[in-house]
């Protein structure tokens, strides 16, 4: 057993953590998160020359035929930094699927391109019901010659609004409503009959809502196998959950340290607040429950990256992750005082983006039923 | 980064399960909460003690296995898996083997060593005194040089396992004019010398494995020290990681766990079993989430050790997290059974063999023994995360 990042981990850790305060501090957040773009072009193309939109893609795809491990030392330093932008739509959703999922012919096709940083991509998933199950999936498409037709509303679409390529998943047999039927396609983001409308969010990150009126959609854009498509979702699902632990690591890690920080310097009473037994308790509970996040969401990352069977040790990390992040915050503001609660302050970026984060591919309920299952409840 | 085990330490796990399983069948003894500390079983010691798994971290040349302390973790896992009645060598290959092959003389290891590894040392932990809890260094009871004697006069509480040890591990004062800290020494004694005194102390639960033990003018030789006169403070610190670090702190009460989730798949309601109904299940999985987050917490302070260091805010962290658990873990089987989780074990009617009721009452003292959590999480805030003292 071996609990320690690699020599190589360390270093993505520390260029990936100066690069990111570098380019990213909150004013620049702040600046992106309220534009219409939600990210910035010239740092996507910085990140893309660092290899990171490729990293965990095969060489022969322009990647850097690093790990998924490897991605998520590189995603929480992107929590911590509260990136904004389609880093992790394009990389996760996208990038991930294709490999996982695609032909040969479709992987050279796209993955290059998004390990050069050239196309956005997003998955465009979930709908009305905003619920991570198979019957959620109503958008239908329907044959047509060499085609399919598009028609429905995703609602919660990530990053859409920039997207060059979507990955929709719909139901392509009318008669079923189960897991039967449903089939993931690779679809031009500008194609004709497609509107968006950007939701405003919690944490201010684009997500939206995503109308395909008769979108056409050629048949070689079929990802995966037709009909069977449910058992990729799943997966998707399971990845997306585990890289989005990573990123709540790193939100509530900064959010720990920010508050011991601030502990350490505030003073009442003539003496520091963090010299006050209550808070150094609420600061213990605060890294238990960070350093619990930590090694589940490592565990699951670990197997993944291994190829390991992880059903199990995914639902426990995201149920953790989901609960804890809400523990963590809530007492970092009751610790800041005031001033956390003021719109300049950098810790409100981590309580909405915490938020977010939670009930984001699937919360703790969610992932409860799935442990009782695995218990054989 | 590797979270699996090496196909040697799942081996050896299984062996474990293997062998207790085979125990459990033979009708020898009853897996049950608490068996740690409170399942008195020197037949049972004796057969763990020939397999070699007592003394399993200690080195070759003491007559341990020189193996890890992942290793010790899977064997104590699973004990603490099937409750079974290891309390008459806990203690002793816990912590005291392991202090007395660090601060020992040759002479004590030479005379000790053995008899724990055999299994015939009950060894009682005599730190806490009544004026003596979390601020253990004011504690009272003397040590004064006489000769080539200490003569020990005083009384520590709380000793667990207090009527059936043959051993003491003593702290007393052997400096009065010294700041408290300082002048604190540590002493392994026997335990039938004249002039102790063992007085039982039942506990809510109504079972007895704290005692009050009194010191009348105990003339004890002076090679009873171990380590450094005066230095005993800073030892006991030491081996407090240890006493807090391992799975105990996480599974005394997980024989409940197990019935629990039996219980709810064999008791029907409205015709269904209790283990489908929504509410139920969810309470099940966030118990058994919470048990696989402590169990990462726990394989951590195993590693910190392996790597050679004592896992100091690691294992206070895992200690506070791990008991809070066992005590929700009780909790929420009270709720489960409702009505029913009021019967005492000696009770008619009474579900789960009464372990509900047990491990609801005793679970109180998880989170008071080996540092209250309270002191857990300062040293969580002062050593971990450098907050400033008062």
């Amino acid at each position: 057993m071996d609990l320690a990042l690699s020599e190589e981990q360390e270093m993505l850790k520390k260029m990936a953590r100066d690069f990111l305060t570098d380019k990213f501090p909150k004013t620049v957040v702040k600046e992106i998160e309220e534009s219409e773009l939600g990210y910035s072009p010239e740092s996507w193309r910085e990140m893309a020359e660092l290899g990171w939109m490729g990293l965990a893609l095969p060489e022969k795809y322009g990647g850097g035929d690093m790990s998924f491990l490897d991605l998520a030392v590189l995603l929480e330093e992107m929590g911590r930094a509260c990136l904004p932008g389609p880093y992790f739509s394009t990389v996760v959703l996208g990038g991930l699927t294709i490999l996982d999922a695609g032909s040969e012919e479709q992987k050279q096709e796209y993955l290059p391109k998004i390990a050069s940083g050239e196309t956005i991509f997003t998955l465009a998933l979930t709908e009305f019901s905003a619920r991570y199950d198979a019957a959620a999936i109503e958008t239908k498409a329907t044959t047509d010659k060499d085609a399919y037709i598009l028609n429905g509303t995703k609602l919660f679409v990530p990053d859409a609004h920039v997207a060059d390529y979507m990955l929709v998943v719909a139901r392509t047999d009318e008669k079923s409503k189960g897991e039967e039927g449903i089939t993931i396609f690779i679809v031009d983001a500008k194609s004709p009959g497609i509107s968006y409308t950007v939701l405003k969010t919690i944490a201010n990150d684009k997500l939206c809502e995503v109308v395909f009126d008769q979108v056409k959609v050629p048949k070689e854009n079929v990802l995966g196998q037709l009909n069977q498509g449910w058992s990729e979702v799943q997966k998707i699902i399971q990845r997306t959950a585990v890289a989005k632990c990573c990123e709540m690591v790193g939100c509530i890690q900064q959010a720990l340290d920010m508050t011991v920080d601030y502990a350490k310097e505030r003073k009442q009473y003539d003496r520091p607040i963090g010299s006050f037994q209550v808070i150094q308790h609420y600061c213990a509970d605060m890294v238990t429950d960070v350093d619990g996040t930590r090694l589940s969401t490592y565990q699951a990352a670990w197997m993944l990256s291994e190829g390991l069977s992880c059903t199990q040790e995914v639902a426990i990390a995201k149920a953790w992750a989901g609960e804890a992040c809400q523990r963590v915050m809530a007492l970092a503001h009751q610790i800041h005082g005031a001033i956390g609660v003021t719109i300049d302050h950098d810790l409100q970026y981590y309580t909405r983006r915490a938020k977010a984060a939670e009930v984001s591919f699937g919360d703790a309920n969610f992932y409860r039923e799935i442990v009782a299952q695995e218990m054989r409840l | 980064m590797d979270f699996r085990l090496s196909e040697e330490q799942e081996k050896f796990r299984q062996e474990v399960r293997d062998f207790l399983e085979g125990e459990i069948k033979q009708g020898l003894w009853q897996p049950s909460c608490d068996a740690w500390i409170m399942g008195h079983d020197p037949e049972f010691t004796k057969r763990v003690s020939q397999r070699g798994w007592i003394g399993l971290t200690w080195p070759k040349e003491y007559g341990g296995q020189g193996r890890s302390f992942v290793d010790r973790l899977i064997l104590t896992e699973e004990m603490l898996r099937y409750g079974a009645p290891a309390a008459c060598h806990w203690f002793a290959d816990r912590q005291i083997g392991g202090a007395i092959v660090h601060y020992g003389t040759e002479e004590q290891r030479k005379e000790l060593l053995p008899k724990i590894l055999k299994g015939e040392a009950y060894v009682g932990l005599g730190m806490s005194e009544p004026d003596a809890g979390s601020d253990l260094a004011s504690l009272k009871t003397k040590a004064v040089g006489d000769g080539d004697y200490y003569v020990i006069d005083g009384q520590k509480t709380w000793t667990s396992g207090g009527s059936r040890m043959n051993w003491i591990y003593l702290v007393a004062r052997t400096d009065p004019d010294a700041p408290k800290h300082r002048g604190i020494s540590e002493f392994i004694i026997d335990a039938s010398l004249p002039g102790i005194a063992v007085q039982p102390i039942v506990d809510i639960t109504g079972g007895v494995h704290f005692n009050e033990v009194f010191f009348e003018n105990v003339r004890i030789p002076k090679k009873c020290l171990i380590g450094e006169e005066n230095r005993g403070f800073y030892q006991v610190l030491n081996q407090l990681d240890y006493e807090r670090s391992g799975m105990e702190r996480l599974m005394a009460n997980y024989p409940l766990f197990k019935a629990l989730i039996q219980y709810t798949k064999e008791t029907k309601r409205n015709g269904k079993p209790l283990s489908e109904e929504p509410v139920i299940r969810s309470k099940l999985a966030q118990l058994k989430i919470e048990l696989e987050i402590g169990r990462l917490h726990m394989y951590r302070v195993a590693v910190v050790m392996d790597e050679g260091r004592a896992p100091n805010w690691e294992s206070s962290m895992s200690k506070a997290y791990g008991t809070a658990f066992e005590q929700r873990l009780a909790n929420t089987a009270i709720e489960i059974l409702g009505l029913y989780g009021q019967l005492s074990p000696q009770s008619k009617w009474v579900p789960v063999q009464g372990m509900a009721y047990h491990s609801y009452l005793s679970s109180k003292g998880y989170s008071l023994q080996a540092g209250t959590s309270e002191i857990l999480k300062n040293i969580l805030a002062l050593r971990k995360l450098g907050l400033p003292t008062g």
